[in-house]
This record gives structure tokens, sequence and C-alpha cells, in this order.
């Protein structure tokens, strides 16, 4: 698995519930270390004991918690590059959805061996959309269940989103567009950078 | 009013061409045939918000910077299809590029302009939006990867950073001189420890090279390594396999001799040690001499033999070398250490003279 992921999994914990419980939760997972280098692979073994770990410590089911590591990404401060990078998506939520079906080509321009699940948008009318997850490594739906909460959020749009397991391959999540433009969302200078 | 007509028609068409391009490309600019604006895209006109650019005449908002010496509209259209190098005058002085298409029947020319390279700055500059950039334009796609290798980098050179921390560290942690191949500091005083803690007898030789400040001053730091990888050699050659030969500092040696403590036979080591190093080693056409100074303690002198308290009398015998004369070798005596307290500057009994009357070259004397 990517250190780009296992790095997240790692912010994630240290940045929400402090580096003692990150340390202890690298320890059960009996990783050898306690940093994840982000530009490195690990053996994907290695990041299902870590969430197994997490979810134990954290007393978390595995959905819920990959759906907080997913809002994390977005929400955090310390991730802003990675909110920014989606916001260049669109100019709005939808636009935003349809530019999900170019994100995995999205993200191995910017770091070529990181390797995301095939996601596949569609639109079954101007507010009802169905976001199909095509993965052999289960959970990146729920992942992307943050992600998407947090990213509506981010745009001030009301979404109601609904989490499928289609089959052991395929996530599925229904997205119910309640208001477009419902607060004020978070603005997005294109030319900030993010620190 | 026939007159009138054929102005009309074209006053209508330059406005359907504006709304046409103000979709297609928004930083264009339709010119008149005496080189005035008649329409301006959205964007364009953004980055000069207080200076209507409509009606003014185009080569006094923009600068040419290539093809040079444009001053007129018959110049400007000559320059037809070629990709142009414009400025922005007055200030924040943007760079721009752009390429002119003439209007049929002399009416006229479009312009389309884009920022190039200057893109970021210019985004950052006047605060652009993603609606300022036509939806093909690939503005915001450069915008996306120039923030995303940033990160990708960011993080790389992190990586960096901490594989060179941790390359220091193994160095510091490596047991080897990478220069000459032999053991280092911190090997030879793991092995000391090892010795004294197994109780084994042994001998500590300290060795101290003389006149090599001369060669490394003279000729340089590459005739200064050359010649200390020799004496590695030659003292590897001059040891046993068990022999643990270190190098201790610039030019200091410590050889560390596991079982053997026969002055007679250390005393040849080292006379043979110091005769091969004064063979004048050849480095491009010049020849460096060297020799070397020797001083040995033994295990078996001391009723609790101590690391630090070895090597200082090693470092005695040695100098009581040095004091007698260079290019010796010397036993430790306790009488050396009184010798140094009182400072009296006497040489110690202890000394061994090899082949008397051999001193070094009278110009070298005295630079170590």
């Amino acid at each position: 698995m990517h250190g780009l992921i296992n790095r997240t999994i790692q912010c994630f914990v240290r940045d929400t519930r402090g580096p003692a419980l990150w340390s202890e939760i690298a320890e059960a997972a009996e990783l050898g270390f306690d940093d994840f280098e982000a530009m490195l692979s690990y053996d994907p073994a290695l990041t299902r004991r870590l969430l197994g770990a997490a979810a134990v410590r954290l007393e978390l089911p595995q959905d819920a918690l990959l759906e907080d590591i997913g809002t994390y990404l977005v929400s955090h401060a310390n991730t802003e590059a990675v909110r920014r990078l989606l916001r260049f998506g669109g100019v709005d939520f939808v636009e935003f959805l349809h530019s999900l079906d170019d994100l995995p080509d999205r993200a191995r321009l910017a770091v070529e061996d990181l390797v995301l699940p095939r996601l596949e948008l569609s639109e079954h009318s101007p507010e009802r959309f169905s976001l199909t997850v095509q993965t052999k490594v289960q959970g990146f739906g729920a992942v992307l269940m943050g992600v998407l909460r947090a990213m509506a959020d981010d745009y001030g749009a009301l979404v109601f989103l609904e989490y499928v397991q289609d089959t052991p391959e395929r996530e599925r999540i229904d997205i119910q567009l309640i208001e477009a433009a419902y607060a004020e969302g978070r603005g997005f200078d294109l030319g900030a950078r993010a620190g | 009013m026939n007159d009138m007509q054929p102005m009309e028609t074209g006053l209508r068409k330059a406005a359907d061409l504006g709304d046409l391009m103000e979709t297609l490309c928004p930083m264009h600019v339709i010119l008149d045939e005496t080189g005035h604006i008649v329409h301006v895209g959205a964007t364009l006109q953004k980055l000069r918000a207080d200076l209507p650019m409509q009606g003014a005449r185009f080569l006094e908002v923009f600068e040419l910077r290539r093809p040079r010496r444009v001053t007129t509209m018959d110049e400007l259209l000559k320059s037809a299809g070629v990709k142009l190098h414009l400025r922005l005058r007055g200030a924040p002085e943007t760079g721009l590029k752009g390429v002119l298409a003439p209007l049929s029947d002399g009416r006229g020319a479009v312009l389309n302009i884009g920022f190039g390279i200057s893109l970021l700055d210019a985004v950052r500059d006047y605060a652009l939006v993603s609606s300022d950039f036509a939806a093909t334009d690939l503005a915001i796609e450069m915008l996306y990867l120039v923030e995303a290798k940033s990160a990708a980098m960011e993080a790389s050179r992190k990586l960096n950073l901490r594989l060179q921390g941790a390359m220091i560290a193994a160095e510091e942690q490596a047991y080897t001189d990478t220069l000459t191949g032999l053991k280092n500091r911190r090997a030879m005083d793991h092995v000391l420890a090892r010795l004294i803690g197994r109780g084994s007898d042994f001998a500590l030789m300290q060795i101290d090279l003389d006149f090599f400040k001369a060669v490394n001053d003279t000729l340089g730091h590459a005739a200064g390594d050359h010649v200390l990888q020799n004496v590695a050699r030659i003292m590897v050659e001059e040891t046993r396999d068990d022999d643990t030969v270190a190098r201790v500092g610039g030019d200091e040696f410590v050889i560390l001799f596991d079982g053997l403590t026969e002055c007679a036979a250390l005393s040849r080591v080292a006379e043979r040690i110091i005769e091969k190093l004064e063979v004048p080693m050849p480095f491009g056409e010049h020849l460096c001499q060297i020799s070397a100074s020797c001083g040995t303690v033994l295990s078996q002198s001391y009723d609790a033999p101590e690391a630090a308290v070895m090597l200082a009398d090693a470092d005695l015998a040695l100098y009581a070398s040095k004091n007698a004369g260079r290019a010796q070798h010397s036993f430790f005596s306790p009488q050396m250490r009184e010798a140094k307290t009182g400072a009296t500057g006497a040489i110690p009994a202890a000394v061994e003279p090899r082949h008397a009357g051999k001193t070094p070259p009278k110009d070298r004397r005295g630079q170590r």
C-alpha cells in the first residue's frame, strides 16, 4: 500500500487523538516502526493490521473509522493541500462530483505510483447521483463517504449520502443533492498555496 | 443612408464575433482597421480593471516585445499567425503570449491572448477564478499540477532529508575509516574495551606520523590522502590478521596486539613500520617523505587496566619518542608521568634509540 495512504492513517490518529495513542496503535499493529514515509511503498498486510488496531483503540467500527479518515483528509488544517487539490476539480459540488471520474488519473499525474480505485459517477437526475467504487481493497468507499461529506460542507452544499456494499469488489455511494448553495462554504483562492 | 449600412453590418458583425469570442477566448481583443480595441474579453479587461480597454489604441495598452519595433496597425497585421510576446503596460507587469488573425476585407484583426508561464503569478496578482478561463483552457489543470507536484516534491524532499540524516547516523555508527579502510576510533574503543573486559594480555601501540603536515601543506590534501592510504597498507602488512589497526585521528594510529606482549617482538614490529614508512612515497612527480613515532603500553603493567589510562600512557611514550628526536619507538614507564607532571622537559630514559644518528631532513624538523 502506498506510503501516502499509510501516512494518512498515521496523521489522522496523531492529529485527532494525539501522538501517544498513535504510538500505542503502531505498537499494537506490530509495525516495527512508528513513522510512515509518504513516498515509500508498504506491504498491504501492514495497512490491514494498522486499521484493525486503530479501530480497536478508537472503539469505532471499521467503516466509521474509514469515514472519519476521509473527513479528516478534507477538513483538517494539516491536510489543506488535499482539500485544495480536490477543489481544483470543480467550481461547485456537482462539477466536483463529475470530476471524480478523473480522480485516479489526477492522483497518478501527481504521484505516479499512487493507484486509486476506479470511480464512476452516474447521474440519475440533477439531484440524484451514485458513485461506484471498483476496488480490490475494500474500504475505499467508506473513505470516500467521509471525503464527499466534507467536500459538500466545503462547497456549502447540503447532501444526503448512503453507503451501499454491492459486491466484495464494488462499493456504491448514493448521493442526493438537497440544496447546492445551502451554506456559504469555504473559499477557494486559486492563487493561494497550501503551506 | 446606404453608406451607413455596411458599417452597421460591420459593427453588428463585430458584436456577434465578440459574443462568440467571449465564450471561446475570454482573453481576446478585436481591433478595428486603425488598431483601436473595439471589443475586449472579460478576463483580459479584469487585468486592468481601472482602465477601460475598449476604444483605446491596442499598442498603448500592450507593449509588443517580440517581434520588436511594431508601432503601427499595418506592421501588427504583418505578424499574423506568429507567436507574439506581449506585456501589459503599467503595473503589475504581466508577460503575455498572443496570436493575431486578420479579419477579412482589412476590417481589423482578432488577437487571442494567454498567460503562458506567467499564469501562476497572474492568478495571484489578479485574483482570477475558474470561470475566468475558457472551459477548454488547461490553466486550472496546470495550477492543479503545479500544486500537486509541489506537494509530492516536498514529501520527497523530506524523505531525502531523513535518508541523509540516516546516512550520517549510519556513518557515525560505522567501524571503518572510509579513507584508509582501517578500523576507526569507535571500532578501536570497542575492541580495546573487549580486550580489557576479557582480561586478555595485549599491547597497545600509539603511532603518530612525523612530517605528515608538511606533505599536506606543500603538496596538498590529495598527496596527504595518498600517504595515509600507503601508511595504512604498510601497517596492515606489518601486523598479524588478529591485530586491530585503527586510524584514530588525522595522522594518528593505534594498533592493538592481542596476545602479543613480548617487548622485543613489539619493538621489531615498530621498527619495521617506521623503516617502511620512511621509504619516500612517490606522488605524481613528487616524493613524499615521512616518518613515525611510536609509544607502546602493555596490559600486564596494570593491576586493572583502563582504556583511558592505557591510551594516555601510550601517548606519553609516544611523546617521549618525539622528544628523543622522532622516528623511534618507546615503551611506557611510570617515570614518564613524573617527567610530565614535573614539567622538566627531560627526556625519559625508557626511550629505545633506534639506529642512532639518524635524523630527519633538517628543513623538515619542528614541523610538528
